[in-house]
């Protein structure tokens, strides 16, 4: 890359100026695209560091934490990933958490791929309005609806089961998916749609063997913001569960207890998050930029 | 932009999600609603008080404080954080496995549960136990996140920017990726300096995915919650309540469900004003190109 910019650089330059000017432009780039990787890396070691110093924490003992600073274990211990993995009131914590995100994520798409469509192909009566309304509520604090939803799932018979979360998640996935694959949806041109009806595709074969081939990474992408942003929420799923359904995130907090903290516990919890996420990521690195800018750029 | 079909068949595509969200957003809203213009003794017990509790609560000074918290907070990372989320973009390799690593090992704190963040600077930045806050004691600054209404401040706004900058960098990385390379060569030809380049080539591309990453970030700062939960409790005294704690405080640890519910409707719809306003504009700039 570096040789291909300076070597372009060369070119350009070099049609133009004499010899002495273009090794100049060329020092230039180079030092600007150095600097560049040096910020980064930079910027990457400080993004990383308190993450490193979790890991880090979980593999000490609890004495070993609170005796002073150190960049690494001394007195290695898997204990307290081993006190996880005993615990089922531990692990299940993990299950519930995964089993409502992925609740969430399949209602969601299954929701929203028709919506998007038709908000994408579409026109009609308050479509606008019903655009922005999904929007709002996406930005409704959840603090605000915090107790009418214990009582709305309670009153339905929802409470502490997993569904209650991933449709309480609905709330601001839903939105999200919908207009993320508006974006995607968008790209694809109309053509593709007429044509397909011409051919004598009826709409649901149309659009589950042509359609979604074809946003396939839109909906990859989808799935990741989904799992996203319930995977990350804490406050709706821990108010609207109690023991069956709680998440991982809410079980943590029972570290804290009558003899103080236990540090090295609560790391290990806290790494185990951070997983699931970065194998999901893993898979969508190449169209998450794209989905970032929710499809629209 | 593409014309669409008049069809108002394509409400039947709309309605489930119409219906989930309706279900999730509309029941719990009414409920706030009601309560808002009630007094709440209990269940059975309730009166009719009007516009009371608004009044009461437009003219509560802790709520006054929290707002102005709130948007001291809010502008205070948002400054931060969009000038260094376009210099990270800027910054980030473009091909190769370079930018795969790049990409995913920036992204990682928008996948860490709000309350783990919060968790790991309340490590970190303890002087005991954690590295940021024994490097601060170590040059000499007396610094505790816990006693000091500065420093509490300091590491609540350091562990968002932390937390989201990468997202402004991401949607800026996809902002800089859709710019044609033959934008670039022209440049060049010109001898444009690298500064020229940002500013006539660069920035103005990037727009359109600022103002997505300006109204998440105001969105959702605005609505923060757990982290500085977690991390500070919202003290020392009341230095880091944000609006949310405020409210959070008052309904479920006072119980005042009047209040809370008309504070709640009055939060909602400044959250609604401005993003309302945010949301027209990038429609419009979309409907101009």
């Amino acid at each position: 890359m570096t040789q291909l910019k300076t070597s372009m650089t060369r070119h350009n330059t070099g049609t133009k100026e004499q010899a002495p000017v273009y090794s100049k432009a060329e020092r230039k780039t180079r030092n600007a695209h150095l600097r560049g990787r040096f910020g980064l890396v930079l910027y990457l070691v400080l993004l990383l560091l308190p993450i490193y110093w979790l890991i880090n924490m979980s593999f000490k003992t609890n004495t070993e934490i609170l005796s002073g600073l150190s960049f690494f274990p001394e007195d290695f211990t898997l204990a307290n990933y081993a006190k996880i993995f005993g615990d089922p009131t531990w692990y299940m914590g993990y299950v519930n958490s995964i089993f409502y995100v992925s609740m969430n994520m399949v209602i969601s798409l299954l929701v929203a791929l028709p919506a998007a469509y038709a908000f994408s192909r579409y026109k009609f009566i308050g479509d606008k309005h019903m655009f922005f309304w999904l929007l709002s509520n996406r930005m409704a604090p959840p603090a605000v609806f915090l107790l009418p939803f214990f009582q709305l799932y309670s009153s339905v018979g929802l409470f502490d089961t997993h569904i209650a979360v991933a449709l309480a998640h609905c709330i601001f996935t839903v939105p999200l998916a919908v207009w993320i694959l508006e974006g995607f949806m968008s790209g694809v041109p109309r053509e593709i749609d007429e044509t397909a009806y011409i051919d004598g595709y009826s709409f649901p074969k149309f659009f589950v063997r042509i359609f979604i081939p074809l946003i396939r990474s839109g909906i990859g992408v989808t799935a990741f913001f989904c799992f996203m942003f319930s995977w990350v929420e804490l406050l709706l799923a821990r108010t609207l569960t109690s023991v069956d359904a709680k998440p991982i995130a809410a079980i943590m907090t029972r570290t804290v207890s009558a003899s103080g903290m236990d540090w090295g516990l609560l790391a290990a919890a806290g790494v185990l998050t951070i997983i699931p996420g970065m194998l999901v990521i893993y898979f969508v690195r190449n169209h998450v930029a794209k989905g970032f800018a929710l499809g629209r750029v | 932009m593409q014309t669409k079909v008049e069809n108002n068949k394509a409400w039947f595509l709309v309605m489930p999600v119409f219906l989930i969200v309706a279900f999730s957003a509309i029941i719990p809203l009414m409920t706030v609603v009601n309560y808002s213009v009630q007094d709440i003794f209990d269940p059975y017990t309730r009166y009719f008080v009007g516009t009371e509790w608004f009044k009461q609560v437009m003219l509560d000074s802790r709520l006054h404080e929290a707002l102005l918290r709130q948007f001291i907070y809010s502008f205070t990372i948002l400054i931060i954080e969009v000038p260094l989320g376009i210099c990270v973009a800027l910054m980030m390799p473009t091909k190769g496995r370079g930018a795969s690593l790049a990409l995913i090992l920036v992204a990682i704190p928008l996948l860490i549960p709000w309350n783990v963040v919060g968790t790991i600077w309340q490590i970190f930045g303890r002087a005991d136990i954690g590295l940021f806050g024994a490097f601060m004691s170590g040059i000499g600054v007396d610094y505790n996140y816990a006693s000091n209404p500065t420093d509490a401040w300091l590491t609540v706004v350091l562990m968002d920017v932390w937390h989201w900058t990468p997202l402004v960098a991401l949607l800026c990385y996809s902002g800089l990726r859709a710019i044609p390379e033959v934008y670039y060569q022209a440049a060049r030809i010109d001898q444009a300096s690298r500064w020229a380049v940002f500013r006539y080539i660069q920035l103005p591309k990037l727009t359109n995915v600022l103002i997505i990453g300006v109204l998440l970030r105001f969105m959702d700062s605005f609505m923060i919650y757990t982290e500085p939960f977690v991390l500070t409790g919202g003290g020392p005294g009341s230095s880091t309540t944000f609006l949310s704690q405020a409210l959070v405080q008052q309904a479920i640890g006072q119980f005042d469900l009047g209040p809370a519910a008309a504070f709640s409707l009055v939060y909602f719809l400044i959250i609604l004003l401005v993003c309302w306003v945010f949301y027209t504009t990038i429609m419009n700039m979309q409907k101009d190109k």
